[in-house]
């Protein structure tokens, strides 16, 4: 009954409901926040100016691109270290690395979160177990600081750095290490002079995926950071709703929109989305 | 042809990371069974208190409805959309189609924080014309957790699409069938892995949301999330280890019956 309808209508009038609904409910008040940022308090570039003076802004943007540069370190090498196994160990070792990967990935933020805080408590796991050794006879302060929140963070990321890596590895030729390996190279001169470099766009693709999600990211610094280790993000949120300083936090967010789409552009440039249509 | 196998350091390696994994999981276990009030690990004897907390406390029972109500109204919604806007890409291939699905995915890269200011804009602006729809109620929440769901359920459509045979589509158009008998009885029955598949990420997306949640509700609409989110920036609640525990086996006991189904088929 629509046969004769042209294609162009029929697209259309396919598309149209998700667009103009993405249009109202997120390119709309997306305009609203980058409004909110030059009219709040005063219309003005003062925002912005703060940003660039304001010394607490400061300190958090830094210790957010430290937190995000440590993280994206430690996630990306221990990532590789499993997915060597998830793509190349015998049935079982996959299965098992599969299995690790996995079940962290599917679940939620918070819980993962929360089991940090039971290990990592004054009165959780590690202390406990310790203080009953006779270790030590304070617990350590492994929460609520620094420490705790990149820990959280890397054991949120890994499962994120182990796709673009495991997709690189599965490409990879095997009779290239097999010829290596034939030819006298030793198994760990293999892997770093062959293996490790076949794998390079896999392991730039995951560094800045880990990095983009690391310097947005609110909920684990949040419950491990204890309020003393700000992040970004939750800078935001607390310009929202603890001391309201809506324009601050909007120019924040229009600053850390502009940066992580800047990454983004880059990251487009060493992974080809795979053509989706 | 013999494959290139890992050797003892890099399984040592990848135990350790296995371990580093898991064990946050495993944490919660005693925890969950210890009899204190407070978040500690028992010591002697063990306690189902926590267990029974969930099942009594009415506020458990409350969050856990609406998350499932709020899950599956925003999936419904989202996946209906994203199922018409990928039909009309695959059947039409309009041009600016890059462009209008990079359009579409933008909630999906865009940092969650800053989708959360976005649609805490959006929903208190509701609030002044509406008041069952907005901020801090279920319906507002429930599209807010559409806008932050339906890339996901896009692309998987998307590509499932990709992977039918256009051959028969235009099999079915050359023999006269409509754009409307075309999309429901030759497309979908070919994706409708892939609908489901979006549908059930969607509500499972929904299901865990935190991170807009907390910007959008403060004392009406608590869903699941938001309500272990109080628990645990306070005194944290052991109930919470409880339900972690019941959580984590869920998850567990589906991914072990995909593995099984999926191993199934392929031995078939």
């Amino acid at each position: 009954m629509r046969a004769h309808l042209s294609d162009r209508i029929g697209a259309a009038l396919l598309m149209a409901p998700l667009l103009l609904f993405l249009v109202l409910a997120y390119a709309w008040p997306f305009l609203g926040v980058v409004k909110w940022s030059f009219t709040l308090p005063t219309p003005g570039l003062g925002q912005y100016n703060a940003l660039l003076t304001d010394q607490l802004v400061q300190s958090v943007f830094i210790r957010t691109l430290r937190i995000a540069a440590i993280v994206t370190i430690v996630s990306v090498a221990a990532a590789y270290a499993i997915t060597v196994v998830w793509v190349r160990g015998t049935p079982v070792q996959r299965v098992v690395a599969e299995f690790c990967i996995l079940v962290p990935f599917w679940i939620s933020v918070l819980t993962r979160a929360f089991g940090w805080v039971a290990l990592l408590s004054n009165r959780g796991l590690i202390n406990t177990w310790l203080q009953a050794v006779g270790f030590i006879s304070e617990p350590l302060a492994l929460v609520r600081n620094e420490f705790g929140v990149i820990v959280g963070m890397t054991h949120f990321l890994i499962p994120f750095a182990v796709f673009p890596l495991a997709s690189s590895m599965r490409s990879l030729d095997d009779r290239v290490l097999l010829a290596a390996r034939g030819l006298g190279s030793s198994r760990m001169r293999t892997f770093w002079s062959v293996f490790v470099p076949m794998t390079r766009s896999g392991i730039i693709g995951s560094a800045l995926i880990v990095f983009v999600f690391s310097l947005g990211f609110f909920v684990t610094p949040a419950i491990l950071g204890g309020g003393r280790s700000v992040m970004i993000a939750e800078l935001i949120y607390l310009r929202i709703f603890q001391s309201p300083d809506w324009g601050l936090g909007a120019a924040i967010s229009v600053v850390l929109v502009l940066f992580v789409g800047a990454l983004m552009a880059l990251l487009f440039r060493y992974i080809r989305p795979k053509q989706l249509v | 042809m013999p494959t290139y196998r890992p050797g003892p350091v890099s399984l040592i390696l990848a135990a350790l990371v296995a371990l580093f994994l898991l064990l946050p999981l495993l944490a919660v276990i005693p925890v969950s069974l210890t009899p204190s009030r407070m978040l500690a690990m028992p010591s002697g004897e063990l306690s189902l208190r926590h267990y029974r907390a969930l099942i009594e406390d009415p506020r458990w029972i409350n969050s856990i409805l609406l998350s499932i109500r709020i899950g599956i109204v925003s999936s419904a919604f989202s996946t209906v959309l994203a199922l018409c806007f990928s039909l009309g890409v695959w059947m039409f291939q309009p041009r600016f189609t890059a462009a209008l699905v990079g359009f579409v995915l933008l909630p999906m890269v865009v940092p969650p924080v800053v989708s959360a200011i976005t649609l805490y804009f959006l929903l208190t602006s509701i609030s002044g014309f509406s008041s069952f729809f907005g901020y801090d109620t279920w319906l507002g929440v429930a599209m807010a957790h559409a806008v932050m769901t339906v890339p996901f359920a896009t692309v998987l459509i998307l590509v499932s699409l990709s992977q039918l045979d256009r051959r028969i589509d235009l099999a079915a158009r050359g023999l006269g069938a409509t754009v409307w008998e075309r999309a429901t009885r030759i497309i979908m029955p070919n994706i409708k892995f892939g609908i489901v598949t979006a549908a059930l990420l969607s509500f499972v997306l929904s299901w865990e949301e935190i991170g807009v949640t907390l910007f959008i509700t403060s004392v009406n609409a608590i869903t699941l999330p938001r309500l272990m989110w109080m628990g645990l920036r306070d005194n944290i609640d052991p109930a919470i280890a409880a339900l972690s525990v019941i959580l984590i086996v869920i998850t567990v006991l589906v991914l072990v019956a995909r593995s099984v189904v999926v191993r199934l088929r392929a031995a078939q």
